[in-house]
């Protein structure tokens, strides 16, 4: 979306993404989604008095990750406390990390060649989550709430980024770019739907090259499609609000999802005062050289590399390649396709077996060694499976695991034998005259016919190639 | 009644059990306890089952512990499963940890018997057990008067002979100065030599967990108990529990002992010559004593009524009626947050959270907290240099003797003023110990105060005991 | 140094620390927490600009955890605690505001 008269928009964005450890920031408990409520509490997660925080060195190396996928520096840094009342918050404080963070500065380049100056990546512990009930079912016009701890003090990055972002498009780029290198590093499993990654928004717009304008904060981005709306919903209204000779107002506002809008939530005037100071409870976070290299030395190559890295290999990738390429990217199938390649499969089957049958069943990838979905692929492309069949046997493979051709031979997938084939391409000869003339003619279109018709008569038994073989040899 | 030492031998040989002692702790209880107040919960057949536990390992031949059925007052701050703990606050009346301190389990593991909780200043909070909402404490030497605060309770315990020992919390002098009031020995260890996990926290960098007994060896036997590294503590000290009690006859020859100046300027004639007459024994049992002076002592109230009450504005937002203790029901959450706030917490929290969420509000932070932290640092290094001359340090505990009820409480900084001499350390997070020594107005106790460096526990202790001997002789 | 304590500085803080003053006690309150402020002032007004603020009396560093589980409170022992609960959760009325 362009802006009308010459307005700019200047975004930047604040990420804040759960970390995949087994234990919470300060506590043993389990940091796991979906749980009963307050099943996953303890002392320290629940604020009781007396309890004390002990950190998690898991969040640590994971935030370490985090910031060297970033290029950030990692140094010296101190526990705050952020002061406020709020019921989901068990200590009535979150230990977050203030003018001294674990990773500041950085970058982070996108696909389509721009680079985003990342400014901090920093610890904190999640809240507990509230659920309002009454009419709406929504914050507002509710009667009661009830707050359920679980989330509470789940560790968290938080990752804010420069003022760099100009366009809705590139904020979503950038958005995704990050959940890559968020699962690459294994920092995070990027489910935004079950908000381990929540996105905050700060937007603002400027005639382009003037000084920034007053920025807004949108709360509440749970999905790459509502960060996109939510932008251009605030850029437009600011642009239309200055045009009509109005002033934008430093707040923070909420997005509506369902109305498609963003609305006041609290003016600056009303912002707290957080009274952050050290957390006397912690001591000071001072990572080594070696503790760093070790992290360093466990990273692996980052979306744009294994990115570059597939590109190479392929001739030339039509756009729903690239999609799926993306998908691979994502989810980490690129060892599969890889294999594959390897393996003398076409480029095109090796990316859309991985990103539609792999991905259809990625938890449970391990059940598929790179072998069998290889050996898989071969039997489709050499003719000994259909298409539908090597989609079952993939199936089978992600879900029990096995050897692809015993799979096969169960489901029954033996190949038809080629005169049996044979006889059968030859009553459709018979039964098609017309056709088979204009095929003989050399109207390659009735190839295609054939091949239906094969396939409706062995219910997708046959295979295409062979199909064609037979069509050939009475031509 | 008999000494803890006494009590662990005895029980260890067969001599008496657990449980009879327990049941002369009890009794010495029910005698005072309506008068002095000085136990706010106490659960008679928990503790029976608790005692007859440890006579049965005798009876089986195992070691019961090093605290052999000595029965123990545990201050009303320390979390115990299942037994009700208030931090003398209305607003956690009747509240029941679900989990046990660490030094309430250490205690149980070592053979020892908790009678009960004890009284104290609403979330430690006070130098006289007066702003509790459970009533004040009596001085058991003198019940027209304050026992000293905020550990009042378990002080009084052992004043009163109802338990041989006890626990206490000190912040700035709260185990050291009711020791003095009520002369008995209080010990305020290392910042990090016991474990502050389920010590209901008052400011997190100053508390300190330490024993009170009615002599030094006791004293010793308890701190040997509950010291030592806790890995739920990120605060606590990666060394191994010391060896205390063995060194506690070293004496004090060829120690250099310093007479801190500003440790007892202001303080009432009798205590001044009760310091000076320690420092004769000190000095005649081999020490040599030279008189200094550290300036940033000066300060040291300054600093911390900044940074305690900082830390408490923090510390004590939990307390908001939605998760446990007291609720005050109301239209909304915020309006329900201060409804029970206000009801559940006494004019001297009160106090203190303002003074600390002034301290760290936006535009005064500098002035203020920033400004203590740095007087901190200065505090810090005056200490280390100070005991570049001296092993030791020497003033007083506290600068008068028990004061009456109702004395202070209308003048805050006046009951602030109790503790001047006690607060350094707790800045410094060096260690302290008060040992009573001589008497003053009334023929009431003054109490002595010995500082050492960190971990410097040991040392301390003997010379309390050079002092304790000279008194007994 | 710092300027002296107002009464509005005091009703501001109170609102801050979700307590409720009558008049009377604002007046108390302001009396008191001036003086101590005042008694403050010989540290606000010292020049420490070199000087390094402590926050912890010993300078531990890295002191951290294995990420492994340790068996949590059984929920009934949690909500038993609860001032109002409901369908496993702590009850609370209406919140006005979203979080900050
Ligand atoms: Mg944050
Ligand atoms: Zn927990």
């Amino acid at each position: 979306m362009t802006l009308p008269n010459g307005w700019e928009m200047v975004v930047g964005l604040e990420v804040h993404t759960e970390l995949r450890t087994t234990t919470k920031m300060f506590c043993g408990c389990a940091n796991a989604f979906g749980a009963a409520p307050n099943t996953h509490v303890c002392p320290v997660c629940l604020g009781l008095p007396g309890s004390l925080p002990v950190l998690n060195v898991r969040a640590v190396d994971l935030a370490m990750a985090i910031g060297l996928a970033l290029h950030s520096r990692i140094g010296f840094s101190t526990f705050h406390r952020k002061n406020y009342f709020y019921p989901d918050m068990p200590k009535d404080f979150q230990i977050s990390q203030y003018d001294l963070p674990i990773n500041s500065g950085g970058y982070l380049d996108l696909p389509d060649g721009s680079q985003v100056t990342i400014e901090r990546a920093h610890l904190e512990e999640d809240t507990g989550k509230t659920t309002h009930l009454g009419a709406s079912g929504r914050i507002h016009g509710a009667d009661r709430s009830l707050v359920d701890y679980n989330r509470s003090g789940v560790p968290l990055v938080e990752i804010v980024s420069g003022p760099d972002i100009r366009s809705s498009t590139q904020a979503r780029l950038y958005a995704s770019e990050l959940r890559g290198i968020l699962i690459a590093t294994g920092a995070s499993d990027g489910r935004m739907e079950e908000g381990s990654m929540r996105i905050d928004a700060n937007v603002s717009v400027r005639k382009s090259g003037a000084p920034f304008g007053t920025r807004c904060e949108i709360k509440n981005l749970n999905s790459l499609r509502s960060l996109v709306r939510a932008i251009d919903f605030e850029a437009l209204r600011q642009s239309e609000l200055l045009d009509e000779g109005g002033v934008v107002r430093q707040e923070t506002r909420h997005w509506d999802d369902a109305v498609g809008a963003t609305s006041t939530m609290r003016v600056k005037e009303e912002a707290e005062d957080y009274r952050y100071f050290r957390e006397p409870d912690l001591v000071d976070l001072d990572p080594d050289v070696a503790w760093q290299e070790r992290i360093r030395a466990a990273l692996g190559p980052m979306p744009a590399e294994r990115r570059r890295a597939l590109l190479d290999r392929l001739s030339e990738p039509t756009p729903s390649q690239l999609d799926a390429l993306e998908v691979v990217i994502d989810l980490g199938l690129d060892d599969y396709v890889v294999a594959a390649l390897n393996g003398g499969v076409d480029d095109a089957l090796a990316i859309a077996r991985a990103a539609n049958e792999i991905a259809a069943d990625v938890e449970h990838r391990d059940n598929l060694t790179s072998d069998a979905f290889v050996s898989t692929l071969r039997m489709e492309s050499s003719g000994n499976l259909s298409a539908t069949q090597a989609k079952t046997v993939l199936a089978e493979l992600l879900a029990n695991g096995g050897d692809p051709s015993s799979i096969a031979k169960a489901k029954g997938f033996e190949q038809l034998s080629s005169d049996s084939l044979g006889a059968t391409v030859a009553t459709l000869i018979d039964e098609h005259p017309d056709e088979w003339t204009r095929y003989r003619e050399g109207d390659e279109k009735l190839a295609q016919f054939f091949i239906g018709q094969v396939m409706k008569v062995t219910k997708g038994q046959a295979n295409g190639k062979a199909v064609i073989a037979e069509l050939q040899s009475r031509r | 009644m008999k000494s803890a030492r006494e009590i662990v031998q005895d029980v260890k040989g067969g001599a008496t059990t657990a449980s009879a002692e327990l049941e002369h702790s009890l009794e010495a209880i029910r005698a005072r306890n309506e008068e002095l107040n000085v136990f706010v919960h106490i659960d008679e057949d928990d503790a029976r089952a608790i005692a007859r536990n440890v006579d049965e390992r005798v009876a089986k031949g195992e070691d019961p512990g090093a605290l052999a059925g000595v029965p123990i007052a545990l201050k009303d701050n320390l979390c115990r499963i299942g037994v009700p703990t208030t931090a003398g606050s209305r607003i956690l009346e009747g509240w029941k940890p679900p989990y046990s301190a660490t030094v309430v389990d250490l205690l149980l593991a070592a053979g020892a018997v908790p009678v009960g909780t004890t009284n104290m200043d609403e979330f430690a909070m006070g130098s006289s057990t007066e702003t509790s909402y459970y009533g004040p404490t009596r001085n058991p030497l003198d019940p027209s008067r304050v026992p000293g605060g905020s550990s009042g309770g378990s002080a009084a315990a052992v004043a009163a002979s109802m338990t041989p020992v006890s626990l206490g919390s000190d912040t700035g002098g709260s185990i050291r100065q009711p020791a003095a009031l009520c002369g008995v020995v209080g010990v305020k260890p290392t910042y990090g030599l016991v474990s502050r996990y389920g010590l209901i926290a008052f400011a997190s960098s100053l508390d300190q967990i330490g024993p009170f007994a009615s002599n030094v060896t006791d004293a010793a036997l308890v701190l040997e108990a509950i010291a030592g590294h806790d890995p739920r503590d990120s605060t606590s000290l990666p060394e191994v529990s010391p060896s205390l009690v063995a060194g506690i006859e070293a004496g004090v020859a060829g120690k250099r002992v310093g007479l801190v100046r500003e440790l007892i300027e202001g303080a009432d004639p009798e205590v001044l010559a009760a310091v000076e007459r320690a420092a004769d024994v000190l000095r005649d049992a081999g020490a040599t004593v030279v008189e200094l002076s550290i300036p940033e002592c000066r300060l040291g109230l300054s600093a911390y009524y900044l940074i305690a009450p900082a830390e408490a504005s923090s510390n004590l937002a939990r307390y908001d009626g939605v998760r446990y203790g007291l609720r005050v029901d109301a239209q909304d959450v915020s309006a329900m947050n201060e409804a029970t706030r206000t009801l559940g917490f006494g004019a001297e929290v009160k106090r203190r959270i303002m003074l600390g969420t002034y301290a760290l509000s936006a535009g005064y932070y500098d002035a203020y907290y920033g400004q203590a932290l740095k007087v901190r640092t200065q505090m810090i290094d005056a200490f280390r240099s100070a005991y570049r001359e001296a092993d030791l340090l020497l003033g007083a505990t506290a600068p008068s003797v028990a004061f009456r009820f109702g004395e202070k409480t209308s003048n805050p900084l006046a009951m602030y003023l109790s503790d001047v001499f006690t607060i350094p350390t707790n800045l410094a997070g060096d260690p302290a110990i008060s040992v009573p020594f001589g008497t003053g107005e009334a023929g009431l106790p003054v109490g002595v105060q010995l500082l050492g460096p960190g971990r410097s526990e040991g040392q301390l202790l003997a010379a309390a005991r050079v002092l304790e001997r000279a008194r007994e002789s | 140094m710092a300027t002296p304590l107002r009464r509005e500085d005091v009703a501001k803080v109170a609102k801050l620390a979700r307590l409720a003053l009558s008049d009377s006690e604002l007046d108390m309150f302001t009396e008191q927490l001036g003086q101590i402020l005042e008694h403050a002032n010989d540290i606000a007004a010292l020049k420490l600009d070199d000087v390094v603020a402590t926050a912890h009396p010993y300078g531990l560093i890295n002191v951290v955890r294995d990420d492994v589980l340790i068996p949590c409170l059984p929920v009934e022992d949690v909500l038993a605690m609860a001032p109002d609960a409901e369908d496993g959760r702590f009850a609370v009325p209406r919140i006005l505001g979203e979080a900050p």
